[in-house]
């Protein structure tokens, strides 16, 4: 069909092209031009918020001269010594945290008969579910010293709050749990992809289990070890809703709180708090390269694999209750009690401890307090809009990107890759202050508008639509595309007409892993938006900074709830195209 | 030496899985019994899911059986079953060589290290010195003719020499037993050929009792002293490749080594071996051990390369069928046609040097010697 509608368009330029040749070349055909657009709009995104980034820390916010004060003001504070160590002490002590946790889940789920097998990967979605800021908040009612459960049932004991959650322990502690169910999928996958028979010919050298983990199995985990390790810390240390809720109160700051701390505060310092970004920024790359670095060097410990044989699961015996006890524990320490805490708070007229007035008194009220707030579902219709636009807008602009990437010759290509991996190593607050610099500065007008949260919600999120349409370009052999180009497609026939619908699957699960992370943004946000354009995350966050813990509870369980839906969406559909979301 | 009586190892089936019921059970081996003697090259073979590794991996200890027995050379290294003391030495405790698939070559070690690690980690009071272990790991390396490779990482080995790393690694501490799963399977085919007779030709010169699994006959044939071929758990032949491939007793074993022609027929006639059995195309002569009653339905089944063609009548008549060549092709070292006799397509392989136009009329002599008698099925 196709080159029936395409025979008699060639016949007429075959006639015209050979009168007048010049002209017609200056017009670009339609894949030029959607090629054209769509990488210039990458490079926008990408480029153009580092731009003004760098303008904004070295050119003075007043007279726009050359200068370094920033740096000086950002870094010879005498808090700042104190500042980098927290932000050390900090990420370090969470990825670590998370690193000791999810290791041992994964090693338990991978390769023992623990029981509750099906618990793990309930757990290991909490992150996506439960966002930082509501996990924190309900760590506040778990830990705080003055209203913390847990020190409220510990008191006969050890006396008055002896759990103090405004603490470098408390962040760590809650920031390492946030991050463990990451960790465990990472290392689950590490565990899985090792081939079994290494350590089945360990055991038939003669060697004990105990001589198989230490020698065979923890060696060569090093590399998975080693850039989980390096991936948390970065994490960690971009991290904006632990140090800033938990960090805060007693003063402890970190390099994200207090680049939030010094645009609070009047007068604003952009020279500081660009400083301190970039420093955060330069920190941030160079982890994301060594670990890039690594998992090149790491090529070298693979081996030829033979057929997998699923390897007999080590017999915990006598432990196995015991490490059964303890998957209980990690699972109500992490899923239930947070989740059942935000849903108790909810019900309440104001925060108190559990008790029969407390249940006495719980009514729906603070819900029906939502439908009467106007600016709630004003959040909710921001937050669904600007999920839907970003995911959308990201994946049409990726699917095009991945088949520059995948499959054109053209020259830069990889760039354009590059590109649209680089939002990935930018803190959510740091994008969020390059997109102040920008906006502040250009004369399009969408500061202090809707479009800027959509503008920095498709730059951070440019990475991951990236990886879904990438991975499923790659599922699609080469031929059907030349299959259909010797048939006579045009090109945008071929795009349109055989890679889309190929695509769609994987575009699906991109675009609502995007929606996801996009309802629940909050460090980009959080400097980005003004009165009457708040999401939900920032609505959160004001509940926070007002005290009104019952209202905000309620709205974290609203919120919860369309999650639970969309990821449970998410999940189904990624296991259908075979991708495996983090 | 190694003894394997009445071993099944089963798996609850898909759909007791579902129900939670107690459902049929799927065999993965039912009733293997088997007897190797010292020094011998014994293969398992059979296509994928026959049960041949599941086999070799329950001698080896990775693998867990219902049921049975196995010793070797007296030791009983597992025993389980109804009224026998459950036996089952850890892996690690068997004191066998193994060559996996993948070679399981430790990445992070060196050639060196990964053949001193078998001696490395035997228990305290039987361990060698540092010194021992040395030379016993150059000695093996200089067997394999990896010595000048001692000090390299083992993944920077090429795929034959990783072979030769895992056999090095396996035979280190001179097991009783030596188990190789496909260990040439991930190799390409030249390699595979040249490692072939390398393999043959080391385990000779050892003298070590080794079980080997493979699905390729042709290796199969060409090492190993005896065979037994296996089928959805069980062996349904064994034997020297010799008789198994000129007397299959089944139609599988015929199939799936070599290949068969097969002619359906009753069988008429019977005085002691010689049989007279009668097809759609003409009386054949055989003679079979098998023993089959006169009246049964059965197949002939004879191998390609034993079938005569001529373009001349030939003088015997006896086992001669007339037809006209279908198609030729021409395979460099051979030349297959097939004939059709009939409903028959009869394939014939002849050296090279015989080439017969399609169309053209034939005839086919089958040596009464070179029919084997199989059941129908």
């Amino acid at each position: 069909m196709s080159v029936a509608t395409t025979t008699p368009e060639q016949a007429q330029r075959a006639t015209t092209d050979a009168a007048p040749a010049g002209w017609r070349r200056l017009v670009p055909t339609p894949k030029v031009l959607i090629l054209g657009v769509v990488a210039l709009v990458v490079a926008y995104l990408a480029i153009v918020p580092l731009w003004f980034l760098i303008q904004g820390t070295f050119l003075d916010q007043n007279t726009s001269a050359f200068t370094l004060d920033g740096f000086t003001r950002a870094y010879t504070d005498d808090k700042a010594i104190e500042m980098m160590r927290n932000s050390i002490w900090f990420a370090v002590g969470s990825a670590v945290l998370s690193l000791v946790v999810g290791t041992a889940l994964a090693f338990l789920n991978v390769r023992t008969d623990v029981p509750f097998k099906s618990l793990f990967f309930a757990g290991s979605i909490v992150p996506l579910i439960i966002p930082g800021i509501l996990y924190t908040v309900a760590w506040i009612f778990l830990a705080s010293p003055d209203i913390g459960l847990i020190n409220y049932v510990l008191e006969p004991i050890f006396g008055k709050g002896v759990l103090d959650i405004y603490s470098v322990w408390g962040m760590i502690w809650v920031e390492g749990l946030h991050l463990s169910p990451i960790t465990f999928l990472f290392m689950v996958a590490a565990f899985r992809a090792q081939d079994p028979s290494l350590e089945e010919s360990a055991l038939m050298s003669g060697a004990s289990r105990w001589t198989v983990i230490r020698r065979i199995t923890v060696p060569l985990l090093r590399p998975a070890i080693a850039a989980s390790v390096l991936i948390m810390t970065v994490r960690a240390l971009e991290s904006f809703e632990v140090p800033a809720l938990l960090g805060l109160q007693n003063g402890i700051y970190v390099f994200t709180s207090k680049i939030y701390f010094m645009l609070r505060t009047y007068p604003q310092d952009f020279n500081g708090a660009g400083a301190l970004a970039l420093g955060l920024l330069a920190i941030a790359a160079l982890g994301m390269l060594v670990e890039h670095l690594m998992s090149k060097g790491a090529k070298a410990y693979q081996t030829v694999t033979g057929k997998g044989f699923r390897p007999r699961p080590i017999e915990l015996g006598k432990w196995r209750p015991l490490a059964g006890a303890a998957i209980i524990g990690y699972f109500v320490l992490t899923v239930i009690l947070p989740l059942l805490l935000l849903v108790y708070t909810s019900l309440l007229p104001y925060y108190q401890k559990p008790s029969g007035k407390a249940f006495k008194s719980m009514s729906l009220d603070n819900y029906n307090a939502l439908l009467d707030m106007s600016k709630a579902t004003t959040a909710l219709k921001n937050s669904l809009f600007l999920g839907v636009a970003a995911a959308t807008l990201v994946m049409i602009l990726m699917a095009v990107a991945a088949w520059i990437v995948v499959r054109s010759g053209i020259r830069g290509r990889k760039l354009l890759d590059l590109l649209s991996f680089a939002p990935l190593v930018i803190p959510g607050l740091v994008l969020g202050l390059s997109l102040q610099f920008v906006y502040l500065r250009s004369p399009i007008a969408i500061y202090g508008t809707i479009w800027i949260l959509l503008v920095a919600y498709c730059t951070r999120y440019l990475p991951y639509g990236m990886r879904y349409a990438v991975t499923s370009m790659q599922q699609i052999s080469a031929e059907l595309e030349e299959s259909a180009a010797v048939s006579g497609a045009t090109w945008w026939q071929v795009f349109r007409r055989v890679l889309l619908p190929l695509l769609m699957p994987g575009l699906l699960a991109g675009w609502i892993y995007i929606f996801v992370v996009s309802f629940r943004e909050l460090s980009s946000s959080i400097l980005l938006y003004s009165s009457g354009n708040e999401v939900l995350s920032i609505l959160i966050w004001e509940q926070f900074e007002n005290g009104s813990f019952t209202v905000l509870a309620a709205l974290g369980v609203v919120m919860i709830a369309v999650l639970m839906v969309l990821v449970s969406i998410a999940y189904k559909l990624g296991a259908k195209v075979g991708l495996q979301q983090d | 030496m190694l003894e394997i009586s009445n071993l099944i190892k089963s798996y609850p089936g898909d759909k007791a899985k579902k129900s939670g019921s107690q459902g049929a059970r799927v065999f993965a081996i039912n009733n293997v019994n088997l007897q190797v003697q010292q020094g011998e090259m014994f293969t398992l073979l059979g296509p994928s899911g026959c049960g041949k590794t599941t086999t070799l991996r329950s001698i080896a200890g990775l693998e867990h059986p219902d049921s049975g027995h196995i010793s070797v050379k007296g030791r009983t290294l597992f025993q389980a079953g109804k009224g026998a003391r459950t036996v089952n030495v850890a892996a690690n405790r068997r004191g066998l060589g193994m060559v996996f698939q993948s070679y399981a070559i430790w990445p992070h070690m060196s050639v060196f290290d990964n053949v001193a690690f078998p001696l490395q980690v035997k228990p305290r009071s039987e361990r060698p010195g540092k010194a021992d272990i040395e030379q016993r790991v150059h000695r093996v390396l200089e067997v394999m003719e990896l010595r000048q490779y001692a000090d390299r990482q083992a993944t920077k080995l090429s795929g034959g020499q990783q072979q030769r790393l895992a056999l090095a690694r396996a035979l280190v501490i001179e097991p009783e037993l030596l188990l190789l799963d496909e260990p040439l399977s991930n190799l390409d085919a030249k390699l595979r050929e040249s490692l072939r007779y390398e393999l043959k030709r080391l385990q000779r010169e050892l003298g070590i009792t080794s079980i080997y699994v493979t699905h390729d006959q042709i290796e199969a044939l060409s090492l190993s002293s005896n065979i037994a071929v296996m089928r959805a758990g069980e062996v349904v032949q064994l034997g020297r490749p010799r008789d198994i491939y000129e007397n299959p007793t089944s139609k599988f074993v015929a199939e799936f080594i070599g290949s068969s022609n097969f002619i359906h027929g009753d069988v008429v006639n019977r005085t002691g071996d010689n049989y007279v059995v009668d097809t759609a195309e003409g009386q054949l002569h055989l003679a079979s051990s098998a023993e089959v009653p006169t009246g049964t339905k059965v197949s002939v089944s004879i191998r390609p390369e034993t079938v005569d063609l001529t373009t001349q009548r030939p003088a015997d008549l006896q086992n001669v069928l007339e037809g006209t060549v279908g198609t030729r092709a021409f395979l460099g070292d051979a030349v297959d046609h097939l004939v059709n006799v009939g409903k028959l397509e009869i394939r014939v392989r002849s050296l090279p040097n015989l080439s017969i136009e399609a169309g053209t009329k034939v005839f086919v002599k089958l040596p009464a010697d070179k029919l084997a008698l199989v059941p129908i099925g």
